[in-house]
């Protein structure tokens, strides 16, 4: 990949894009234009070699093993903690726990740091833009506890403001959980100094990296974050498999979540001790093929991010806002300043699903809906939006062929 | 509703309908075509209670019976899904609960819609065929007990 510096964008993306199969097919008689990176990315080849090669070469139980493949096993498995470790700028590897995912990631933190420090009365903050997944779980933590949970308010551009935030901060905020990015806007939240106000009135801070991994350069130590959690499905890795970053001296004080293999230090029927950071917090035998396909996930991130930058994207969001701004009755929302390659619209009259619908037909990939974010939808009083999310493979020829489908979906419905 | 055909016969001929499409805009344009002409339901039964919800768009189905047949009214606030309803509506509407809880409704799959079905989560289209078969369910059994009595 280091030769894509030496030759112009365009070929660029076609040589990154055969890397990508799934780019080669048809829908619907069409080349696909996949839009609905936000909801999943699609993998490389290394990533789907990867997984054949540790299924066809080396497939073992790792850790307990004294054979050849499990070694091989454990090893590619914990190179991914390495890989995890440096591609989040974390400081040691046994902060990076392994998880299904970002909705797994932070249910571990509410079921155990949650549930053993909130106590009646004492706040969690939140954000109006989040996805259900950062809602829920402490929505179960306050029932549970007594606690409140307090949301910073979203402005008509879908921002949120760190006044706003200020305002609810209190003695009795104990924790913030705050998306970094939108899944549902694209908006890029103000999170260092949410982190930071936060620390000054004593509460800690779970960022919510589900959609930021991605498409920005994450530095937890540089960020101050207490805990980040992400998903390997949305940087261009498997399903399956995710993450939660947590402070060495946070995790170490936290509650066991999970019990069974691999926890534990020596169980009787008296007492059981639990096995030490990470591996208290992953319990039974581990999803060892996503976790090492992952590696090849993040390598391929960081040598894009490290080629293109937030140019390319940022290139294809501008491209498709201004197209899109030309068309009659249609608005954007979700207009901050700040924002990654996730445009969220409705067209006055027509409901999203139906240009989901016929957009397809037209081999275009584009997500409908209230991506998981109903109270946002609400505060916007819609139902759901029609959402286009680019990936580094995306080019502005498919927005073209995008904008074409739209204005045909538009002319059969209205 | 005078129409004295079958279910099946009234499936046959909207396959035959739609064999006369080739492309799929026009088969769209069709559906989208009946979703407009498909007259809004009555805001007094667009109810909670009436609702089919499906993840993004929503059904209301009400249910009339008279004589031994079952009347459907319903609607959606997305116009494709509003166009299968009414074709759902056509064919199985004015019919008796035994042959609308007999009905295969295969027409479905042999026009070429049956994505929309499998859109389970998207859309409420497969909870209302049930929910027109739960009504015709429950007119049976009235019909039935009023026979007895």
């Amino acid at each position: 990949m280091e030769e894509l510096t030496t030759i112009s964008p365009e070929i660029d993306i076609l040589h990154i894009r055969e890397q990508f199969p799934v780019l080669n097919r048809l829908v619907h008689k069409r080349p696909l234009v996949y839009f609905d990176n936000a909801a999943t990315s699609q993998k490389p080849q290394r990533v789907i070699d990867a997984l054949t090669d540790y299924y066809s070469n080396y497939n073992a139980n790792i850790h307990r093993g004294i054979h050849s493949l499990a070694e091989e096993a454990t090893s590619a498995y914990e190179s991914t903690r390495v890989a995890v470790k440096d591609f989040l700028g974390a400081k040691y590897s046994e902060e990076i726990i392994f998880t299904r995912g970002t909705t797994e990631s932070i249910n571990l933190v509410a079921f155990t740091w949650g549930r053993k420090n909130i106590q009646e009365g004492d706040e969690i903050i939140i954000s109006g833009l989040e996805h259900h997944s950062n809602i829920v779980p402490w929505q179960m933590v306050c029932e549970e506890k007594k606690g409140i949970l307090k949301v910073i308010p979203v402005s008509d551009e879908g921002e949120i403001s760190v006044e706003d935030f200020k305002n609810l901060l209190s003695p009795r905020t104990k924790l913030v959980s705050i998306a970094h990015v939108s899944n549902a806007l694209g908006t890029i939240n103000p999170v260092e100094e949410i982190i930071c106000l936060a620390h000054k009135a004593g509460a800690i801070v779970l960022i919510d990296g589900a959609q930021s991994a991605v498409h920005l350069d994450i530095d937890v130590q540089k960020m101050d974050c207490d805990f980040f959690a992400f998903s390997g499905h949305k940087v261009y890795g498997p399903t399956g498999i995710g993450v939660l970053y947590g402070k060495k001296e946070i995790l170490e004080e936290m509650p066991v979540f999970m019990g069974g293999g691999e926890m534990i230090k020596e169980v009787t029927f008296e007492k059981t001790t639990y096995n030490e950071l990470p591996y208290k917090y992953e319990a039974g035998t581990p999803n060892i093929a996503d976790t090492i396909a992952l590696k090849y996930a993040l390598e391929f991130t960081k040598e894009i991010n490290r080629v293109f930058g937030k140019n390319h994207e940022h290139e294809l969001l501008e491209y498709a806002t201004a197209q899109l701004k030309q068309i009659d009755g249609l608005e954007i929302i979700g207009r901050a300043k700040n924002k990654i390659g996730v445009i969220s619209f409705i067209i006055k009259g027509i409901h999203p699903q139906d240009i989901g619908v016929l957009l397809d037909n037209q081999g275009v990939a584009v997500r409908t809906g209230h991506h998981c974010t109903q109270p946002l939808m609400k505060r916007f009083g819609i139902p759901g939006t029609v959402r286009a999310s680019f990936a580094v493979y995306n080019t502005v020829e498919e927005i073209d062929i995008f904008i074409t489908a739209l204005h045909k979906a538009i002319k059969m419905l209205k | 509703m005078n129409d004295t055909r079958s279910i099946r016969e009234i499936e046959e001929e909207i396959i035959d309908n739609f064999s006369l499409f080739d492309e799929w805009e026009e088969k769209y344009e069709y559906v989208i075509d009946l979703g407009k002409k498909l007259p809004t339901l009555d805001d007094k039964f667009k109810l909670k209670e009436n609702i089919i919800k499906g993840c993004q768009s929503t059904v209301w189905l009400v249910a009339d019976y008279k004589d031994g047949r079952v009347f459907y009214q319903a609607d959606s606030d997305a116009i494709i899904v509003k166009g299968l309803v009414s074709m759902l509506i056509h064919v199985l509407s004015g019919h008796s609960p035994q042959d609308i809880l007999e009905a295969k409704l295969d027409f479905i799959n042999e026009i070429g819609m049956m994505a929309h079905l499998a859109q389970t989560r998207s859309n409420g289209l497969v909870a209302m065929i049930k929910q027109m078969k739960n009504y015709a369910l429950a007119y049976q059994t009235i019909g039935q007990a009023e026979k007895i009595i």
